[in-house]
């Protein structure tokens, strides 16, 4: 008989505003994150019916996916152009605080919350946007949503879900030192797989999670979405109090002591149940790069290109064999041996100060190879300015990168940071889908500190690689 | 949301496990900011090979859409469920189906119906065989038929999106039903947490 429960199930209960059996629970939403794509049609939508926004104050509006990166260029494509100066209106409109273009706090969603310090433990938080898991590391409930449910969000303050179940992936035992935050969550999704988490929030712990910094777990519970996860969590420790205290949002003196009381009393229990549990050892883990338009689809950097008829089962072999034409990739082929035409650094999943840190410690002192085109896009307006004042944008720009202004840029291409047909990415983004950075371009998801070595080596490379 | 009680037509078979939104609906469309016109923008980049099962014109018209598992996974886009609906479909059957995606198209009115992975495969093939099977997707039953097959199947549907979906009913409306709830739980909160005001 076990009474303990996991972080999940206490963040979940603590949610609950109405119970029904039959039906899904509705829970309070404590912070929604807003942004230009997935919001127009909300807004439209509490028009057409005449309501409010319940909560103005619950929430935050960025503009990011379409913004340019480089400064004072004004937005070319019309209907960009037309979809940022719609959320200016409907934020002015309904009285929800933006961070427009050109604002120095404004920046990719989920780099942002965090950095304010509006992402806290305990939370209930969403946004019209997948990679909403992120804010998870800090032991969070946070999950992407449609727009439909953003007009529920914006009218309620509450959100419908069925309860979920709860999945621990537990990374023992220290990860090698060449092994980035990055590499561990491809590691734990090449596991699991892209639909592993279907149903379940996750909840990574171990020895190699713990040892992460805050912006190591922010990495790792990004990309929770891409196993199929309904969201990905961290209990929070010492860690996540330090990062959180002193920061804009945060609880300040006996409100903080108060959060940290109940902060501490979040963690799941030691006689705690999941539904599933997945033990993984760090130990064996590497520097990953994908091969393919999905990211289970990867191998470590010193392996090389698999041969999809050895694959176990049908539909493995005719996924791989269609992603090797799309990435226009031979079996056998080792992964060092593969050029690339562009790297690209940046993303809510690897668009933050220490990833930044971690590249220009390989950039210092080298040249990017000639032919390719290399950027460098921070997280946000903050990030770039962190960065500029550890004179890191110099390293950058002497290297040989673009060094650009913040937004979501060639993560998904919205704006006029797309690559072209054939064009062969090393990107520290999330999805290497299919066209995902621009039609036909190719996408190799890798850490920060693969993308510096290859941009250097010119073909996939780690740090240790280069002379 | 339209009631739906349910979806009966041919199928087109597209026989691909983990299709993601961004293929369902790439992302230059997302930069419109109405809700309706995203069937022409449906699987745009797969459309342009010839031989892509959308452009057979034997499955033209078909309502049901089959496909492998994992269907909409990905991104949130809710613009993948209105470009499938807009381009005339009703019903998806599949063996699994991405969360997000899932609300999504349920809270449109898409049926979303789960079979197992033998038979979906089942049916991807006899669709193949013959584009002109009818097959029967009901809401009130949650049951998938076929009748030249002599197959029925049910399929897993929570009480509240039947309920829903048969009488079109709005969320937004249903939640306010609990709007004391709702300044009761606002009440309690504990007064550290966050604001932007
Ligand atoms: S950086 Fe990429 S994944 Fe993150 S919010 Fe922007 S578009 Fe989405």
């Amino acid at each position: 008989m076990t009474t303990g429960r996991p972080l999940a199930e206490k963040v979940w209960e603590a949610h609950v505003v109405h119970r029904a059996a039959g039906g899904p629970d509705l829970l309070y939403v404590d912070l929604h994150l807003v942004h230009e794509v997935t919001s127009p049609q909300a807004f439209e939508g509490l028009r057409l019916a005449g309501r409010r926004v319940r909560r103005p104050e619950l929430t935050v509006a960025t503009m990011d996916h379409n913004t340019p990166t480089v400064a004072d260029r004004a937005i070319a494509d019309p209907d960009s152009a037309r979809q940022i100066a719609t959320l200016a209106h409907n934020c002015a409109a309904f009285g929800i605080r933006l961070f427009p273009m050109g604002d120095p706090g404004q920046g990719i969603v989920h780099v942002i919350g965090p950095q304010l310090g509006l992402t806290q433990p305990g939370m209930v938080i969403v946004c019209g946007d997948s990679h909403t898991s992120t804010h998870g590391a800090f032991g969070a409930i946070a999950f992407g949503i449609g727009t439909s449910d953003v007009e529920h969000v914006l009218a309620t303050q509450t959100i419908a879900r069925p309860r979920p179940k709860t999945m621990a992936v537990s990374l023992d035992g220290p990860a090698p030192a060449d092994v980035t935050a990055k590499d561990l969550i491809l590691g734990i999704i090449a596991r699991i797989g892209v639909h592993g988490g279907i149903g379940h929030l996750v909840e990574y712990g171990g020895e190699a999670i713990r040892a992460l910094s805050m912006e190591g777990r922010m990495t790792v519970c990004n990309m929770s979405i891409e196993a199929g996860a309904r969201a990905g969590m961290i209990a929070p420790d010492a860690v996540t109090f330090a990062y959180l205290e002193g920061r804009p949002h945060a609880p300040t003196g006996a409100a903080w002591e108060r959060a940290l009381d109940h902060w501490r009393g979040l963690p799941t229990d030691a006689d705690a149940r999941y539904d599933r549990e997945v033990r993984i050892d760090a130990r064996l883990l590497r520097p990953y790069v994908t091969w393919g338009t999905n990211p289970a689809q990867s191998v470590a950097i010193d392996d090389r290109v698999p041969d999809p008829e050895t694959l176990a089962d049908d539909a493995s072999r005719d996924s791989a064999r269609r992603a090797l034409a799309y990435m226009d990739l031979r079996p056998g082929t080792a992964m060092r041996d593969i050029a690339v035409d562009t790297v690209f650094l940046g993303s809510c999943t690897n668009g933050r100060i220490e990833d930044f840190r971690a590249a220009a410690a390989v950039l210092r002192g080298r040249r990017v190879r000639r032919g390719i085109r290399a950027l460098a896009v921070p997280g946000s307006m903050a990030v770039k300015a962190q960065a500029e004042a550890e004179g890191l944008d110099r390293i950058f720009r002497d290297a040989g990168f673009e060094w650009r202004i913040a937004g979501c840029s060639m993560c998904l291409g919205m704006n006029d940071d797309v690559a072209k047909s054939g064009e062969r990415i090393a990107s520290t983004s999330n999805r290497n889908f299919e066209g995902r950075q621009g039609p036909g371009a190719r996408t190799h998801l890798v850490s920060p500190a693969v993308a510096a070595a290859t941009a250097i080596a010119g073909h996939f490379a780690a740090p240790a690689d280069l002379s | 949301m339209n009631p739906v009680r349910q979806v009966t037509g041919r199928a087109l078979p597209l026989d691909r496990r983990d299709v993601d939104t961004d293929q369902i609906i790439p992302s230059d469309w997302l930069k419109r900011i109405e809700r309706t016109g995203y069937g022409a923008g449906l699987f745009e980049a797969w459309r342009a090979d010839p031989a892509f099962v959308l452009n057979d014109a034997r499955f033209r018209g078909a309502k049901i859409l089959v496909a492998g598992a994992n269907f909409g996974c990905g991104s949130s886009r809710e613009h993948a469920a209105w470009a499938l609906a807009d381009w005339g479909f009703g019903a998806i059957i599949a063996p699994s189906f991405a969360d997000i995606f899932r609300s999504n198209g349920l809270g449109i009115g898409l049926v979303l119906a789960e079979l197992p992975e033998l038979d979906v495969a089942q049916l991807l093939a006899a669709v193949e065989a013959d584009p002109t099977l009818e097959i029967s997707v009901s809401v009130e039953a949650r049951e998938v038929t076929v009748a030249a097959l002599r197959y029925s199947a049910p399929f897993p549907l929570a009480d509240s999106w039947q309920a829903r979906l048969l009488a079109g009913q709005d969320e937004i409306e249903l939640s306010l039903t609990h709007v004391d709830s709702i300044a009761a739980y606002e009440s309690r909160r504990s007064s550290w947490l966050p604001t932007l005001s």
